[in-house]
């Protein structure tokens, strides 16, 4: 059967929709959290949402929810949104009202998530059948992607889009430098919250599918990519997303055509095209200016 | 057009300005001068309602500092922004149009850019990325975002910094330039410039303003300038190389 044929299987165009939708999701949040070398955030916020879902799928066992009809309720990822987007307001208050930097504060709730997810999770009795394994969290199942998760996800990806159609300008002034933003009236410090936030609640919802671990692949990979090509921040936005799909489509498919894990699989392809793009531009271009 | 009144700004356990209290009439140039570190930046976000005071208040145009950027052209130090920052100069020149990052230049904006950085020497920049500019060419840039929308106040941060002679010369020309073009047309365009450069200082400015965490003198340079005050406020004296014979 070839990767064509395969696509009218329900489970894989899921998993197609899925991939590309994130790809735009976790593209257009890339392109800042590169810029603004926020680049563990993804690691720390993926980390923060595999705690929420610790923290979840106890809560659903010990309320005995497992069992219920409540199909939404009985989703971890009710209880990890949420969670991650507390870890997302510490680590913005602890960079804002310290003289911490942003890697350390994403460093502390990184810790602190991953110690709360393992000991919750460790609470669980072994017979819970929960409909997600340990290993699904951490290396991510996006052939598993079920219709609801789906609806899930395309919702994320509208939010995310629209924040930042309306955000875009302000925040690559703030990103670009934060005193002139400010001094011409932009409010940074809301705009960096908003930042944050959007990025928790994207991360949580696509890390059920990409896998905490390579998580951070998606945010980071594309957009830095992109970097690399574009001589505008607009064309490293259309790039950063465009490549993000394009890994997405063709990893899919490799993972198809040699029967190997699908999330490794678009995470190695994304840096496949990182290395093709850096070596071009070692090639192609003059150096910039250190002064 | 500028009022400090008793302006104190506090930085953790540090008192950065102490009751500064000056008042600039609008069509003035200004040097800010003083030693590193006596709050002359500081001073300046404070006057761009960057940084709020412990005590006393600034008012611009007769309002709190901060409430109308629109009437500012704002030079800022060149070591804060991102130079890795994918940009071309003309996207730049836009911001100090729109106020926020363009995704799309539009034609009108471009040709007002175009215009902006043609005032400063810099048309041929407008393409190229910023990344691949020199300090001086990176200066102009900055001029021409700050000089784009008319501004009534043209505040900028040790331009001088980091640029040759020869650059920050057209500097001060481009800004005398500004001011002409602007008392031409019947408006005051007002000046406030932070300098190392005291030869500057005399040369430019018509006001000087020596601060050093107090503000140690305000008036006309021929005054200020004298070394008794510059050597309150820099506490040693300046160093004299006398010419040989």
């Amino acid at each position: 059967m070839t990767f064509l044929e395969a696509l009218a299987l329900p489970f894989l165009q899921r998993a197609l929709a899925a991939g590309v939708l994130i790809a735009v999701g976790t593209g257009l949040l890339g392109v800042f959290v590169v810029q603004r070398r926020l680049s563990f955030l993804g690691d720390g916020l993926a980390h923060a949402a595999f705690g929420g879902m610790g923290i979840g799928a106890f809560t659903i066992v010990a309320t005995g929810l497992v069992g219920s009809g409540l199909a939404l309720l009985r989703d971890p990822i009710w209880i990890a949104v949420p969670f991650s987007l507390l870890a997302a307001y510490g680590i913005y208050a602890l960079r804002r009202r310290t003289d911490l930097s942003s890697d350390t504060a994403i460093g502390i709730a990184f810790a602190v998530t991953v110690a709360l997810g393992v000991m919750f999770f460790s609470l669980i009795p072994p017979d819970a059948n929960l409909g997600v394994s340990l290993m699904d969290l951490l290396f991510g199942s996006i052939l598993g992607v079920r219709a609801d998760d789906l609806a899930v996800i395309a919702l994320v990806t509208a939010l995310a889009a629209a924040v930042m159609a309306v955000n875009w300008g302000r925040l690559a002034y703030a990103t670009f430098d934060e005193e002139l933003a400010r001094a011409d009236g932009v409010d940074t410090a809301r705009l960096e919250l908003v930042l944050y936030l959007l990025a928790a609640v994207v991360i949580a919802v696509s890390a059920v599918v990409v896998g905490v671990i390579l998580m951070a692949a998606y945010l980071v990979i594309p957009a830095a990519t992109a970097r690399l090509l574009a001589r505008t921040l607009a064309q490293m936005t259309a790039l950063t997303v465009v490549l993000g799909v394009v890994a997405t489509v063709a990893g899919l498919a490799a993972s198809f055509l040699l029967d190997v894990p699908s999330g490794s699989t678009i995470v190695l392809v994304q840096a496949l095209i990182f290395a093709a793009a850096a070596t071009a531009r070692r090639r192609g271009r003059e150096p910039l200016r250190s002064s | 057009m500028i009022h400090f009144h008793g302006v104190t700004v506090r930085f953790s356990e540090a008192t950065v300005l102490e009751d500064v209290t000056f008042d600039l009439p609008a069509g003035r140039f200004l040097a800010i001068v003083g030693p590193n570190g006596g709050g002359k930046s500081t001073l300046v976000k404070v006057a761009l309602g960057l940084v709020r005071p412990l005590r006393g208040h600034a008012a611009l145009f007769g309002d709190r500092a901060g409430a109308h950027p629109e009437r500012i052209g704002y030079v800022p130090q060149l070591k804060t922004f991102d130079r890795t920052f994918p940009a071309t100069a003309l996207e730049l020149v836009v911001t100090g149009l729109r106020g926020s990052w363009p995704a799309r230049v539009g034609r009108e904006e471009r040709e007002r850019a175009l215009a902006a950085l043609d005032r400063v020497g810099a048309a041929s920049l407008a393409d190229r990325q910023l990344a691949r500019l020199s300090g001086g060419e990176l200066q102009r840039a900055f001029l021409a975002r700050a000089l784009v929308r008319r501004p009534e106040l043209v505040l900028l941060d040790e331009p001088a910094t980091g640029v040759d002679f020869l650059v920050e010369h057209d500097l001060h020309d481009l800004l005398e330039a500004y001011r002409r073009e602007c008392a031409a047309e019947g408006r005051c365009a007002t000046v406030v410039m932070i300098t190392h450069d005291m030869a500057a200082a005399r040369f430019h400015a018509d006001t000087v303003l020596v601060l050093n965490r107090r503000l140690m003198a305000f008036g006309p340079p021929d005054e200020v300038l004298e070394s008794e005050k510059l050597r309150l406020a820099f506490g040693h004296r300046r160093h004299e190389h006398p010419v040989a014979p």
